[in-house]
């Protein structure tokens, strides 16, 4: 549905614009086309680095990780792999309620949830292409700290 | 990139040689990805290429720029909320800001809101993990997000001139 929209505003967008200025439309496609092209190698590697990922990091070694036996270190554990893996809401929520309710700690769940979407290692080497070494492991640094303190913090509270 | 590549291809060969259906599996996953992506990355792009050509950039420095203010960040978290995607996604977005004139503190904000702040996202995490929960993490997330940002900026990260962008 959000796909289809997106498509229909982008053709309709450009539609417009090459009604109103055919120079800038040529200029704003030779843009997206170098774009594309720019990121066409590293989305594959990307792609392709999340599929092996994946086969082993299964909702059920992610459970077990997370889980209550996963001991003083499973906020840590949770953390890692929250950052490492690369998996839409529509899974992560539903996997992390189950683990909550399995009887994993506060803690633990919240450092999954939030490094699963503050920092991303397997697309670091995407975000670099963009904004350079540099700011990627800081940001990406940044966040797994303060996911980890939101983590802790959280415990406390709830 | 070459490394990444041999890497992964190493490890693709091994897996395949081990576990025939584990590779499978990595393959199916891959395949689904690699759909997603290609079925949002375009239109994006051009989007993005219009937005390029057509938005003034005295607009973005405006709206998102060094002299923003509060103002400034409260737009780029309703930017970085209101626009859907995966984050990567939001990186040639990002870059495009940045070279209109945005702040980095503000593209910061815009990259980590994109990446955390959802609010299908939000209802899907009260569904699963109660309204506690997610509100708390939300409000927290938020603050971290602005510290993040903030201490992005006192760095003084400088982005390197893009040759492809």
């Amino acid at each position: 549905m959000f796909t289809e929209a997106l498509w229909i505003l982008a053709a309709g967008s450009l539609a417009f614009s090459f009604l109103k200025n055919r120079e800038k439309t040529k200029n704003a496609l030779v843009f997206s086309w170098k774009s594309f092209m720019g990121m066409a190698l590293p989305v594959l590697l990307t792609v392709w680095a999340i599929g092996l990922l994946l086969a082993f990091l299964t909702p059920h070694v992610i459970a077990r990780t997370i889980g209550p036996e996963s001991g003083a270190w499973g906020v840590m554990a949770a953390a890692v792999l929250g950052s490492v893996v690369l998996i839409p809401a529509f899974i992560a929520f539903p996997l992390a309620g189950a683990i909550l309710n399995q009887g994993a700690s506060i803690s633990a769940v919240a450092a999954f949830v939030t490094t699963l979407v503050m920092v991303g290692i397997l697309t670091a080497p995407l975000e670099a292409k963009f904004f350079g070494w540099r700011f990627t492991l800081w940001r990406n640094g940044l966040s797994f700290v303060f996911a980890l303190a939101i983590a802790f913090m959280m415990g406390r509270l709830l | 990139m070459p490394v990444i590549l041999l890497g992964l291809a190493v490890g693709t060969s091994i897996l395949f040689v081990l576990d025939r259906d584990k590779s499978v599996s990595a393959a199916l996953t891959a395949r689904r990805y690699l759909v997603e992506m290609l079925s949002i990355l375009p239109p994006i792009l051009v989007l993005l290429g219009l937005f390029e050509s057509w938005v003034p950039k005295t607009w973005v420095e405006k709206a998102m720029g060094p002299g923003s203010g509060t103002r400034g960040a409260a737009v780029s978290i309703l930017v970085g909320t209101a626009a859907m995607g995966p984050l990567y996604v939001a990186f040639p977005v990002g870059l495009a800001l940045l070279k209109k004139g945005a702040s980095l503190f503000n593209v910061c904000v815009f990259l980590c809101v994109w990446a955390s702040i959802k609010i299908p996202m939000i209802l899907f995490e009260v569904k699963f993990l109660g309204v506690e929960f997610s509100l708390l993490r939300l409000v927290l997330t938020v603050s971290a997000i602005l510290v993040i940002s903030g201490l992005m900026n006192i760095l003084r990260m400088n982005i390197p001139e893009r040759r492809r962008l």
